[in-house]
């Protein structure tokens, strides 16, 4: 029996006082997280604010658990709020629709639709086959990892609306651009043929529809379990790392060579962030820490885009139905984008 | 009757075996599993989002993984 079966309450009223309860709980953790190290780190266990290992421990305790609780509720509502979307509909939304405007739609999709980069070649073989043009279909793929619900939640948490704006304006621009220019490219002879040759049979059915209340919070509840499962390790390193940056890294050591003085400098993260598999948890708390050190934002921004949205295996999954020039142009256009991305915030936000 | 367990063998496939198989021991059916990983026979079925729940050759569940009570729901509806 799963967690979701257990929870199931027996009537629609306990279910919502239970909804109400829980986020209740959630505030007042929060809330209370920050207070509650304060008093066990610096005052019970007298480590002192300034000294570098209070302020790692501090900072690494203080982060598991806000970072934590960041991730339970935003995972919970957006899994909630996207059981309302599915691939299917997207399709039939951009089915017939013109490059440009369907760029723009297919981007926006993306964001919205539940996605897992395990359906990415099902995904791709059908919107192709149900005559969604090349361009278009790769805006929503590259939109999809881009526009991470993870990477919202916690740039929210941790920076403010601002830069979480900023965030997705940057990503749904660079997954319309780069799915245009894909698009006026014309590489559809790299798709492998089978893709063309294939037809959607069967009656499609719709995994959003004849969903009840009860079906869509018990999703989110799976869903919140599913994937702190998989992504704890990368948190804990992430957090680590952070930690020890924030406590022991010289002060100027990564302004010295990553800061707003070098021009490479949001080059060189995105090459390093490309092959870097990671996702949206274990990086932030990387970038928190970086940021604290001076480092630019538009760098950082483009350091995590380049994580979460390129990714080894999900280029590994293409490759049953790209060919490889067609994916190292996926690579180098996206990649592109995001570095002018990066270059323009750090040339827009004062540093 | 004939299950067919659509995806290329991500977690979810593996999954949605297991809640299947047990739903289908629970209701004590005889029902014989198939797994389709081919991706233009997942397509042919009309399927876009993996996992996929075919039962004689009718889609009735796909792109996440039910509760096993949910798929005995829905086996249960199939043979009454």
């Amino acid at each position: 029996m799963s967690v979701g079966e257990r929870l199931r309450p027996a009537t629609a009223t306990r279910r919502w006082v239970g909804l109400g309860a829980a986020t209740l709980a959630w505030l007042v953790l929060y809330q209370a997280n920050g207070p509650f190290w304060d008093w066990l780190v610096y005052r019970m266990a007298s480590l002192d604010p300034a000294s570098r290992l209070g302020s790692g421990v501090h900072f690494f305790f203080e982060d598991t658990v806000k970072i934590g609780l960041l991730l339970v509720g935003v995972i919970f509502a957006v899994t909630v709020l996207r059981s309302f979307m599915s691939v299917e509909r997207t399709r039939a939304l951009l089915g017939g629709k013109r490059e440009g405007v369907g760029n723009v739609m297919a981007a926006g999709l993306g964001v919205i639709t539940p996605f897992c980069s395990c359906s990415a070649v099902p995904a791709f073989i059908g919107f192709v086959a149900a005559g969604v043009p090349l361009g278009v279909t790769m805006s929503f793929l590259i939109a999809s990892p881009l526009v991470n619900e993870v990477a919202i939640g916690l740039l929210f948490g941790m920076f403010g609306i601002g830069p979480t704006l900023l965030y997705v304006g940057a990503g749904l621009l660079i997954a319309i651009v780069a799915g245009f220019v894909l698009g006026r490219l014309k590489l559809e002879r790299w798709v492998e043929p089978f893709v063309f040759e294939t037809r959607l049979g069967g009656q499609v059915i719709d995994p959003s529809a004849g969903l009840t209340w009860e079906d869509r919070i018990q999703m989110g509840v799976e869903e919140v379990g599913v994937i702190l499962r998989k992504i704890w390790p990368y948190l804990l390193v992430g957090i680590a790392l952070g930690a020890a940056i924030h406590g022991w890294a010289p002060e100027d050591f990564f302004t010295q060579y990553a800061g707003a003085g070098n021009p490479l400098a949001v080059l060189i993260a995105v090459l390093i962030g490309i092959p870097l598999y990671s996702n949206a948890a274990g990086i932030m708390p990387l970038v928190q820490a970086l940021h604290d050190k001076d480092l630019p934002m538009g760098t950082l921004l483009a350091f995590t885009m380049a994580v979460v949205a390129l990714s080894l295996p999900e280029l590994i999954l293409l490759r049953r139905v790209l060919k490889p020039p067609l994916i190292a142009t996926f690579v180098a256009v996206t990649g592109a984008g995001i570095i002018a991305v990066g270059y323009l915030f750090n040339a827009v936000i004062p540093a | 009757m004939i299950i067919k367990i659509l995806g290329s063998g991500c977690a979810n496939c593996v999954n949605l075996e297991l809640v299947t198989r047990e739903a289908v021991a629970d209701l004590g059916i005889d029902a014989q599993f198939e797994k389709v990983t081919d991706y233009p026979a997942i397509i042919g079925y009309g399927v876009m989002s993996t996992p996929g729940l075919v039962v004689d050759e009718k889609v009735i569940l796909s792109g996440r993984v039910p509760t096993a009570a949910k798929v005995r729901e829905l086996l249960e509806s199939l043979t009454s």
